[in-house]
């Protein structure tokens, strides 16, 4: 049975896990994303970062969920939102090119003595500084989640302090390049 | 709280401003919530209401006083009334509808809500609900059963204008009964159902994020009919789904045609009339032999309205292994959920069916039906007989006889489900009714009690469980009240039967609180205690005699206490973790 080339083809397939960014177009309310939230918390999927907020239209809303798993599983994920009720539009970007950014504020201690350091890290990441006290300071790092994650490991070693994230927001890029 | 008040009254209909607009639009009417909500259901041709009263629904049971467009059966548990209604639902295909009221009585229903969700049946459930200026003040009464039910719902509302109230009630019933149908339910919080607002009477319904797909992809129904039409080893694997859409005279049509075999799952009994020669009746766990082997053997399975369950597919890697695969439903998450699928085909069964028939050639199955006519010979279902006493399966048969097949049956959950669905005759649609996805034991007796409101013209068999049946016993109440003709035929065997063979197979007979006997009443004198007839057989004659006795009252609920052999267990069964075609067909002695 197990010699069966389409099982053992599925098998394979189930081991590589990749990540996606899918973005729903919700009616707004709060019972669409609780239902989302229940739905991946019911049915064992995993949420990486979630981001809820007013879409362009009034009234709707577009929540940007990042995730990973194997493609069987992130087929049924997309399935699943499909069938809440209040959503209207599921996409998983990570099949076509798309922008994504992410914020994170981050909180940490800065000893006078160490605060170039920490300016130079900032310019590097192209951040900002945007809160001082005498031994802390704030820094807002704008930029995928691999970026700050990075910036997160760099200011590591000073102590953090507090760090606020917003999750993934993304949209799918218009124009590639080639026409 | 006196402004929250206030500002309820200005969204309502009391002020000027919004006489004038009604003014405006003469063919709408100002009604307040309840009465809304009565019209409504009424328009919507709702005729029967399950229910149970209280605080938050007062206004509500005014309403329904002396109603005679709406015939309220007042259940005597909550849980007792979702059961209710989806027996009504699944008996009638219409919607079941419920009303409770806030709190307690929302909460009771949930065990009912989730076994129609798993079960994909259609029903409405209005809850009560505290004043919207008390929501969150953790109010008398007051529970979040929108928060509780919202992983077990299709979809759910909270009305918090009553001028939304008639189009969310319209919506909420569209929702339920179309697509892959689901319970909905509404929570009416007290002043939506005492304060005015609008009545349209406009029974559009159109919601942009809700637009379930009824046709198949006419390139995918061509290829599933190639798959078909040249294979030497085809089945067709039928369930809940082609009841659900009223799809069986074109799964019969078609079968019939292709002379391909079909098996179904135990949410599809009656899809395919087993007195059919291309019936391989129900497969997966309990199933025939012949079923599960032709589900292990065949080269094209065609899955319609079925969804590959745990309980059907037996350990995935071993099912089915050598088949291309194609499968109908309606729900695309139902689709390569658990086995991976070549075809799949999302639309409505009653639209792709016919679409597939056209194109599929007959294939030449002569040789695989060679194969299926042994394995049926050589392998039928086992129906042990003794003389002293009544073993279990002789009662499913001697039921299949007394009704002569045209019986609803009506399940509760357990060893007796499992036999009635292999040993009765299912040969029409919306016979057998059981609680399939969820498995809840309590479900059979006022499941039938629906049923039974639903079908006053076939005789309602309720087969239960000593265990099951004396979880929802006091429906008894109801039936009697209403003059509800259910037959419950109760497979007494003094144990929780189906927990007692696991224990004894794979937990070297340590039975542990599994034994009910010293605790169980004399069924009859309880029946008759509520005003029902009990009726009590203990050999084989004396049960010819019950059913004779039984099939002749029409005017009250009837108990059968059939008192079986302890300890016989349902074969064939494939052990939890095994492949179908390892299944054990019997005791290593017999």
């Amino acid at each position: 049975m197990s010699s069966n080339p389409q099982i053992e083809m599925n098998h394979t397939d189930m081991g590589t896990k990749s990540k996606h960014t899918i973005s729903v177009l919700v009616d707004h309310n709060l019972n669409a994303l609780s239902r989302i939230l229940g739905m991946f918390n019911g049915r064992g999927f995993d949420i990486d970062t979630i981001s809820f907020g007013e879409g362009q239209q009034p009234g709707l809303a577009r929540i940007t969920i990042t995730t990973h798993g194997d493609s069987q599983i992130v087929e049924q994920i997309i399935k699943q939102l499909h069938n809440v009720i209040d959503v209207i539009k599921v996409r998983d970007l990570s099949f076509e090119p798309f922008v994504e950014r992410e914020l994170a504020l981050i909180k940490v201690s800065a000893h006078p003595s160490r605060r170039s350091e920490i300016m130079q890290i900032v310019n590097v990441f192209r951040a900002k500084i945007i809160d001082m006290s005498p031994d802390k300071l704030t820094i807002e790092v704008t930029g995928n989640n691999d970026k700050i994650t990075a910036a997160l490991g760099m200011l590591r070693q000073f102590g953090l302090v507090e760090v606020a994230r917003t999750g993934t927001v993304a949209l799918r890029r218009e124009f590639t390049g080639d026409t | 709280m006196n402004n929250q008040a206030t500002q309820v009254k200005k969204d309502s209909l009391d002020d000027k401003h919004t006489e004038a607009l009604v003014d405006a639009k003469p063919q709408e009417q100002i009604l307040n919530g309840s009465e809304i909500l009565v019209k409504t259901l009424t328009d919507l041709g709702v005729d029967t209401i399950f229910g149970y009263p209280g605080g938050a629904v007062l206004p509500i049971y005014d309403k329904l006083y002396n109603n005679p467009d709406l015939n309220h059966i007042l259940v005597r548990h909550e849980q007792g009334g979702t059961h209710a209604a989806d027996g009504y639902a699944r008996a009638t295909g219409k919607p079941g509808v419920v009303l409770v009221t806030s709190g307690p009585g929302g909460t009771n229903t949930v065990t009912g809500i989730a076994t129609a969700a798993i079960d994909s049946i259609p029903l409405v459930v209005f809850t009560g609900q505290v004043a919207t200026n008390l929501i969150g003040n953790d109010a008398f009464q007051e529970a979040d059963i929108v928060g509780i039910t919202r992983p077990i719902t299709k979809h759910s509302y909270l009305v918090k204008d009553v001028n939304d109230l008639e189009y969310t009630i319209r919506e909420a019933f569209h929702i339920a009964t179309t697509g892959k149908p689901g319970p909905v339910l509404i929570d009416l919080p007290k002043d939506m159902v005492m304060s005015k607002g609008h009545y349209t009477g406009n029974k559009t319904v159109n919601k942009r994020s809700y637009r379930p797909v009824t046709h198949g992809h006419h390139s995918q129904i061509m290829k599933a009919a190639d798959l078909l039409s040249n294979a030497k080893k085809p089945l067709i694997y039928a369930g809940g789904g082609v009841l659900l859409g009223k799809a069986w005279e074109e799964l019969t049509s078609f079968a019939e045609r292709v002379n391909v075999p079909v098996t179904t799952t135990l949410m599809g009994l009656g899809c395919f009339p087993e007195s059919k020669s291309q019936s391989l009746g129900m497969l997966g766990m309990h199933g025939t032999y012949y079923a599960n082997m032709a589900m292990t053997e065949c080269d094209v399975l065609l899955a319609v309205g079925a969804r590959f369950d745990d309980r059907v597919t037996g350990r995935v890697d071993g099912f089915s292994p050598n088949s291309r695969k194609i499968h109908i439903d309606i729900d695309p998450s139902c689709i390569a959920k658990n086995i991976p699928v070549e075809v799949p085909i999302v639309g409505d069964v009653k639209n792709v069916l016919p679409q597939l028939d056209n194109y599929t050639e007959k294939p030449d199955t002569k040789e695989w039906w060679d194969t299926l006519n042994k394995w049926k010979s050589d392998h039928p279902l086992q129906s042990p007989r003794a003389k002293d006493h009544i073993k279990p399966q002789h009662m499913i048969e001697a039921i299949s006889e007394v009704t002569k097949g045209e019986a609803v049956v009506v399940t509760d959950v357990g060893q007796h489900q499992m036999w009635a669905a292999q040993l009765y005759k299912y040969n029409h649609p919306r016979s057998f009714i059981s609680s399939g996805g969820l498995g809840t034991m309590g479900y059979g007796f006022p499941a039938a009690m629906g049923a039974a409101i639903g079908n006053p013209d076939r005789p309602v068999f309720c087969i239960s469980g000593d265990g099951g049946f004396q979880m929802t016993i006091f429906e008894l109440a109801t039936c009697v009240q209403n003059n509800i003709p259910v037959k419950i035929a109760i497979m007494n065997n003094g144990y929780l039967g189906m927990v007692r063979q696991w224990q004894e197979l794979f937990f070297d007979k340590r039975y542990s609180s599994v034994d009910l006997r010293d605790g169980n009443p004399d069924f009859v004198k309880l029946a008759e205690g509520y005003g029902a007839v009990g009726l009590r057989a203990t050999t084989p004659e004396e049960m010819d005699e019950v059913l004779q006795k039984a099939m002749e009252i029409n005017d009250r609920p009837v108990v059968m206490d059939i008192v079986v052999d302890r300890e016989e267990n349902c074969y064939p069964m494939v052990p939890a973790g095994a492949a179908l075609n390892e299944m054990v067909e019997g005791n290593s002695e017999q």
